[in-house]
């Protein structure tokens, strides 16, 4: 972690008096309780280690656990790069990246591969991940079993005696309903074949990339104050049945912009008669193809032209 | 050779499933019940009757686990340990011998169902808590219990709270015996129900019991629901036993005065 | 009187100094007196049938033989697995083994189980010691046959039968096992001729196979055909005064 380094190094910085508050937003005393809770969390992978979430300048919801671990761990040498299903230009994400630019001096990006920090709300990049890289999840609910037994006592038992049972009793009802596994987002994976846990709302197609990762993988819940993490090179398994084994999103296309097929496509309504096209839900790795010379059938329009010649 | 095989065979019939010894509860100064010592043999149902506040809730909770006893030993023949006082085992172990060995019918069953998943995956969440991991062996079985305990197939799928009060507690049945249990503990269990639908589930559960060999703890103030499913009585008062014996000898011919007025307000119905 | 073929051969029952009253609490502790030092033993091949007034304890001492009742006082020898088992002291799992395997009893009244048809009914006790369920169901036949049951019935829970008929499929049951003791208390109460005779008939075969028996019979002409023995209940009848 850069930031622990770098720490002495800054104390000036963080007191200067062109600064109002400390370095990275957070007093150091929350950082260190902060990244006591990580390491602990790297140590039992896919464990769930209690924190003293703190208020944060953004209401529950809008990341405030990824938030609290970026400010932890991020120090002035970092590449930040922030997304939102996918996205970096969405307003969520802009805020956080222009947040962390201002209280903790870093560069930011957009390139997956720059990126020493990735703050994510629900995707993981396509470009795969590299040594040294930390993945920072934004969890709304970080214990996978809730939906099935309210009790917080006896989830905590569950995880401690490894009772995971319950977890397929929800696939059950899935294939019972739909006749397969049909969840598609958040679905819970068997960390180092110990822990239960929830990979926060990522959808399924990207559950593959946390398996034998070599980035780490930090998860931060703000409400529930949760912290929990997949160390690089760890053994991750999506839940299944043996005659119901895991399978990803699949798309008959391919991205309309950059002809991709292997990222996670989203749909994008053209126009009230129902035309549609499938764009990569990863906006960086699309437009990285495009410049790399890769084009689908409606490359070279950009969304807003394609807005403009629908509606006349 | 042939003399320790028949030995071993003697020594296996002759093995408790439950060893029961000087079992008291205790809140504070108040009894919950006192010096409880039986046994119990696979296949053996014993009742145990009193009225409200005799004990045998408390007796039925130290019992299956829920509730550890102030003093004495709660023996049972476990598959993984053999004969071991469950309290002596580890949370873990204790737990994992509940899911394998034991099932647990309460008088209510919403406090022995999930009522946000379906009457097919309740039944079915024993096998998945044992391992199994394969959806349509699992879904056969389900639809096998379920039709066991007589209940519509083409409601499988519907949440608990859709069922009337005798369909939840055949749903909680099949549940508890999905998993061949050594051992179930049945709480009231037609305690909620209307009398017609009391009588054809205490059927049910008769010839379950009867075709399953299935050994069982019955905890009732109901002496008629007692005559039919036990073979053995437990007479409770005041936390203490008062008489125990064969249940047509205990009903027929009771000695204690409390077992007496028992059996009598019966017949005055 | 019937003449046994196995005399000399130990008692299967043996009934020492028994004594029965009752006690009720809840009406100021009245003691009500049956029998005290009783003596009985009964010989395989044997058919002792009670006798007295009615009201003496003839079915009182039947059923504290089979520990239905529990005995104020003395015991209660039966033979199991080729040993006495004292009845009246042994555990309630050994009680019930004893009544499995090696003591039968009829009453008057069929315990009707609902739903349970007659058939299954009759091959339960032979279920419940391992017999192979087509050779049960096959022994039921017969015995079904021979009590002139009609056949469509076999099928049905003996619930809304006749009292005659569920006395024939009571009867079934009980001898469709051949039991080395059986008590019999009025198994001919509400049968017509034919099924007496019949009746009598299977006793006679138990009988000759060796079965101890002991029997409560209204019926004379069945009391005569096959009693081998009386036992007057009345002569042990306790006094008010010794009851302690
Ligand atoms: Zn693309």
């Amino acid at each position: 972690m850069n930031a622990q380094a770098n720490d002495a190094a800054l104390t000036a910085t963080s007191n200067s008096p062109e600064r109002y508050y400390t370095y990275g937003y957070l007093d150091e005393q929350t950082k260190r309780m902060i990244r006591r809770a990580i390491l602990k969390a790297v140590a039992i992978p896919g464990y769930q280690v209690p924190f003293g979430s703190r208020e944060m300048p953004v209401p529950y919801g809008w990341g405030t656990g990824g938030i609290q671990l970026t400010a932890a761990i991020i120090g002035p040498d970092d590449v930040y790069k922030c997304i939102d299903q996918g996205a970096d230009d969405t307003t969520n994400a802009v805020s956080i990246r222009r947040f962390f630019a201002k209280v903790a001096d870093v560069a930011t990006t957009e390139d997956t591969a720059e990126a020493t920090i990735i703050q994510s709300r629900h995707r993981i990049p396509e470009h795969p991940l590299k040594d040294g890289q930390i993945m920072v999840f934004q969890v709304p609910q970080p214990e996978p079993l809730r939906g099935l037994e309210p009790r917080e006592m006896e989830t905590r038992a569950m995880h401690a005696y490894e009772e995971y049972g319950l977890q397929y009793v929800s696939l059950y009802e899935n294939v019972s309903a739909f006749g397969r596994i049909a969840a598609t987002a958040g679905y819970p994976v068997m960390v180092d074949e110990r822990y239960l846990m929830s990979p926060s709302p990522i959808p399924k197609f990207d559950n593959p990339k946390l398996h034998n990762s070599h980035a780490l993988m930090l998860f931060g819940a703000g409400r529930e104050k949760r912290i929990y993490a997949i160390p690089p090179h760890t053994t991750v398994r999506s839940l299944d049945f043996e005659d119901y084994p895991f399978e990803t999103q699949k798309w008959e296309e391919s991205c309309a912009l950059c002809a991709a097929d292997d990222s996670y496509l989203d749909e994008v309504v053209l126009d009230d008669q129902g035309q549609r096209m499938f764009v990569c839900s990863d906006s960086h790795y699309c437009s990285d193809r495009r410049a790399q010379g890769f084009r689908g059938p409606m490359a070279g329009h950009e969304l807003v032209d394609i807005d403009k010649g629908a509606g006349q | 050779m042939t003399m320790t095989a028949h030995q071993e065979t003697i020594d296996q019939a002759d093995q408790p499933l439950l060893r029961v010894r000087n079992l008291s509860k205790h809140y504070g100064m108040i009894t919950g019940c006192r010096d409880v010592s039986f046994e119990m043999r696979p296949g053996e149902v014993l009742g145990i009757v009193g009225e409200s506040g005799s004990g045998k809730t408390t007796l039925l909770n130290c019992l299956s686990g829920r509730l550890p006893p102030s003093q004495g030993r709660v023996e049972f023949n476990a598959s993984r340990h053999g004969l071991v006082d469950i309290y002596d085992l580890s949370e873990p172990d204790r737990r994992r011998m509940q899911r394998e060995d034991w099932g647990f019918v309460h008088q209510n069953p919403r406090d022995g169902l999930r009522m946000r998943v379906s009457g097919g995956a309740n039944v079915a969440e024993p096998l998945m808590n044992l391992g199994r991991r394969h959806y349509g062996d699992m879904r056969q079985a389900s639809l096998d219990w379920l039709n066991r305990v007589e209940l519509d197939l083409s409601r499988i799928d519907d949440k608990p709270r859709t069922y009337s009060g005798g369909m939840q507690q055949r749903v909680q049945i099949a549940r508890n015996l999905i998993h061949a249990p050594r051992l179930v503990f049945m709480d009231e269990p037609t305690g909620g129900l209307d009398v017609s639908v009391q009588a054809r589930l205490l059927d049910l559960m008769r010839e379950l019991v009867r075709d399953l060999g299935l050994a069982a703890i019955l905890v009732t103030h109901d002496m008629a629901v007692a005559r039919l499913m036990a073979d053995r009585l437990m007479v409770m008062k005041s936390g203490a036993v008062v008489e125990t014996g064969l249940t047509d000898q205990v009903l027929d011919d009771p000695q204690h005065p409390y077992t007496q007025l028992l059996v009598s307000s019966v017949l005055q119905i | 009187m019937q003449q046994s073929k196995h005399n000399g051969q130990a008692p299967s029952i043996r009934v020492t100094n028994l004594k029965k009253q009752f006690t009720l609490h809840n009406q100021g502790s009245i003691e009500i007196p049956v029998f005290e030092s009783l003596n009985l033993e009964v010989a395989p091949g044997e058919c002792v049938v009670f006798v007295g007034d009615s009201g003496i304890g003839k079915s009182t001492l039947m059923r504290t033989i089979y520990g239905n009742y529990l005995a104020s006082g003395g015991c209660v020898e039966v033979q199991h697995d080729g040993a006495y088992v004292d009845i009246t002291k042994a555990s309630p799992h050994m009680v019930a083994a004893v009544r499995r395997r090696s003591m039968g009893y009829v009453s008057q009244f069929l315990r009707v189980i609902p739903r349970i048809s007659t058939i299954d009914l009759v091959i339960e006790p032979l279920l419940g010691n391992g017999v192979d369920p087509e050779e049960a169901k096959s022994r039921a036949v017969s015995l079904l046959r021979s009590l002139r049951l009609p056949e469509a019935l076999w099928s049905l829970p003996p619930a809304t039968f006749s009292g005659g008929e569920q006395q024939r499929v009571n009867i079934a049951r009980s001898f469709i096992r051949e039991y080395p003791v059986l008590l019999l208390d009025e198994p001919t109460a509400s049968l017509d001729a034919t099924n007496r005779e019949t009746v009598v008939a299977l006793i006679k075969a138990a009988l000759d196979k060796g079965a101890a028996m002991i029997g409560i019979f209204h019926d004379q002409d069945v009391r005569d055909a096959v009693a081998t023995r009386h036992f007057d209940v009345s002569s042990f009848k306790m006094d008010m005064e010794s009851a302690a």
